[in-house]
């Protein structure tokens, strides 16, 4: 009787599941969505401490969901928007090393498992913990910590890394085939080596990669979860996991697109290592006033702004949303342009500038917005460097060569606010903010938008 | 459970994360993203059926871990996500493009 409860439960939580990802695709209901499925989640945990196979070390267990789940509500209410991939890559790293974890349990009992079983519980392992160290250098990446941040390589790295990934997958078969032969210190070893590659992997991954990533070790969670599911014989696991893994694959697939650049390209890549001499810039950059930048926003019929990773680090996004309401107010046309790699997650500039207050019918993609530059009297960039970088259509030896970019440049006029003079994450050099079109506006994001927002009041 | 059935489960569930995400607007990635890394927190349920099994020290100990980061896993994955949500909803003001 309660293995039919327990089931009955799983099986329900698998459809909720499935239906509140389902009603997160349109912004309408998918608040409810996330809803349904927070329900099945709880039904599924609450359920399980009647599951026949437990037996022991309940008291445990509810501590363990307290501190881990206290932690994780206390972080979550309290980060910034701004802060949210790193979080994200935090929780899901989580998910990652809790399916190692279990397959770790599963294999250190040694019981004879049939061998699909076990080389799943293997495979699980290993792509769990890849998924756990993985994402908690991406964390370490995004929080800023020093150690990790930008792209580290060291010689033969590739290479390294290759053979570590080889050692790994063998000890693991040699695990998966043994039956129950394998000592304590080898199955020690293979998770060692296995976070270790985690690390390795992600170490030369950098800046405007992360959503890749991200969105990547997302996938693969949710892949070692299905399979340390088929390991305990739980469907809900099973359906939870793989829905995960192939949708956050397909979710990695279009981020990497996003940048025409292939995802091994990304995981192995040669970025920053250009193949040849860049071409050089000419012209200069040319500094220009915020009455003057002000007084052409203002008297323009289209404007397209363009905010990058830059804005919501500078907190502008809310002086941003006050000076787009009054230029609308002015009777100038108002347009987000969005690219698909803005932000350090897919999509994160929409939240930050939902979070803001801007309506989501302002904001455009990219293949929506490309055509309308030549029409926009000035396009507003405001953090965002690569993604602007015309180089990327004309310069075959640059690394961001082929990276789909928004046309900024086929705008009248050109108005970048930026810090310094400094180059974008990939380090290339920007051949936008040398064009004659062209006017840099120094400072800080958000004091610069405020300055903005006070001249066009004064208008 | 039975090879079989396990190939059918895994293989109609890729199909449907496949679909599923598909239709999703670019505006909603992150929220989606966000919230299927919620929906791998189903990890939490496997790692207290490993714990109430696990006997020696070792097995308590990992046990244990496990548990604590799947709740971490779904409790993490669900705030921020109905956070992200939750904006969307304020910032629309009758207006729809999706």
């Amino acid at each position: 009787m309660t293995d039919f409860i327990v089931n009955l439960a799983y099986f329900i939580a698998a459809v909720l599941f499935i239906y509140g990802l389902k009603q997160m695709a349109s912004p309408n209901n998918a608040r409810s969505g996330i809803q349904w499925a927070g329900a099945g989640m709880v039904l599924a945990t609450v359920i399980t401490f009647i599951h026949p196979q437990i037996h022991s070390n309940y008291i445990l267990m509810i501590l363990a969901i307290g501190i881990g789940g206290g932690l994780a509500w206390y972080t979550g209410k309290r980060v910034a928007m701004t802060n949210m991939p790193q979080m994200i890559a935090l929780y899901n790293g989580m998910g990652g090393g809790a399916a190692a974890a279990i397959a770790g349990v599963e294999l250190l009992k040694r019981h004879d498992l049939p061998l699909a079983v076990q080389l799943m519980a293997v495979l699980g392992a290993l792509i769990g913990s890849i998924a756990f160290s993985g994402s908690l250098v991406a964390f370490a990446k995004l929080q800023g910590i020093k150690a990790f941040s930008g792209v580290i390589r060291f010689k033969n790295q590739q290479i390294i890394n290759a053979a570590l990934f080889g050692l790994t997958v063998l000890i693991g078969l040699v695990i998966a085939f043994s039956g129950t032969d394998y000592s304590l210190f080898t199955l020690f070893v293979f998770f060692i080596l296995a976070l270790i590659f985690g690390v390795m992997m992600t170490l030369p991954i950098g800046g405007a990669d992360m959503p890749v990533v991200i969105s990547l070790y997302n996938a693969l969670t949710g892949l070692a979860v299905g399979f340390e599911g088929y390991v305990l014989g739980n469907p809900a696991m099973m359906i939870a996991g793989i829905v995960v893994g192939s949708a956050g694959t397909l979710l990695t697939q279009l981020m990497a697109k996003a940048m025409n650049r292939p995802l091994t390209n990304v995981l192995f890549s040669q970025f920053g290592g250009g193949t040849g001499e860049a071409q050089a810039v000419s012209g200069s950059m040319k500094a220009v006033e915020t009455p003057d930048a002000a007084i052409m926003m203002a008297f323009a019929e289209k404007v397209v702004i363009i905010p990058g990773y830059g804005m919501a680090v500078a907190q502008a996004q809310h002086k941003i949303q006050e000076l787009t309401k009054l230029l609308l107010e002015r009777g100038v046309k108002v347009k987000f342009a969005i690219h698909p790699v803005a932000g350090r997650m897919p999509g994160h500039m929409n939240v930050l500038l939902a979070e803001a207050g801007v309506p989501y019918d302002l904001i455009y993609d990219l293949d929506e917005i490309n055509e309308e530059f030549a029409t926009a009297d000035v396009a507003l960039v405001i953090g965002a460097n690569d993604v602007v970088n015309p180089v990327a259509r004309t310069d075959p030896n640059s690394p961001i060569y082929g990276m789909p970019i928004l046309n900024a440049d086929h705008a009248k006029n050109v108005i970048v606010i930026k810090r310094g003079q400094g180059a974008g994450f990939s380090g290339v050099e920007n051949h936008l903010f040398f064009a004659d079109n062209c006017r840099m506006l120094y400072g800080d994001g958000q004091k610069v938008a405020s300055e903005l927002v006070n001249a066009v009041k004064e208008l | 459970m039975d090879g079989f059935t396990a190939l059918y489960i895994f293989m109609l569930a890729a199909f449907t994360g496949y679909e599923v995400i598909s239709k999703v607007p670019v505006i909603l990635h992150t929220p989606l993203m966000s919230g299927s890394n919620f929906v791998h927190g189903i990890v939490l349920v496997g790692a207290m059926v490993a714990l109430g099994q696990a006997e020696t020290g070792t097995e308590i100990l990992i046990g244990f871990i496990a548990v604590l980061l799947g709740a971490g896993n779904a409790v993490g994955g669900y705030v921020v996500t109905e956070r992200m949500l939750e904006m969307f909803k304020a910032s629309n003001k009758g207006a729809s493009k999706a």
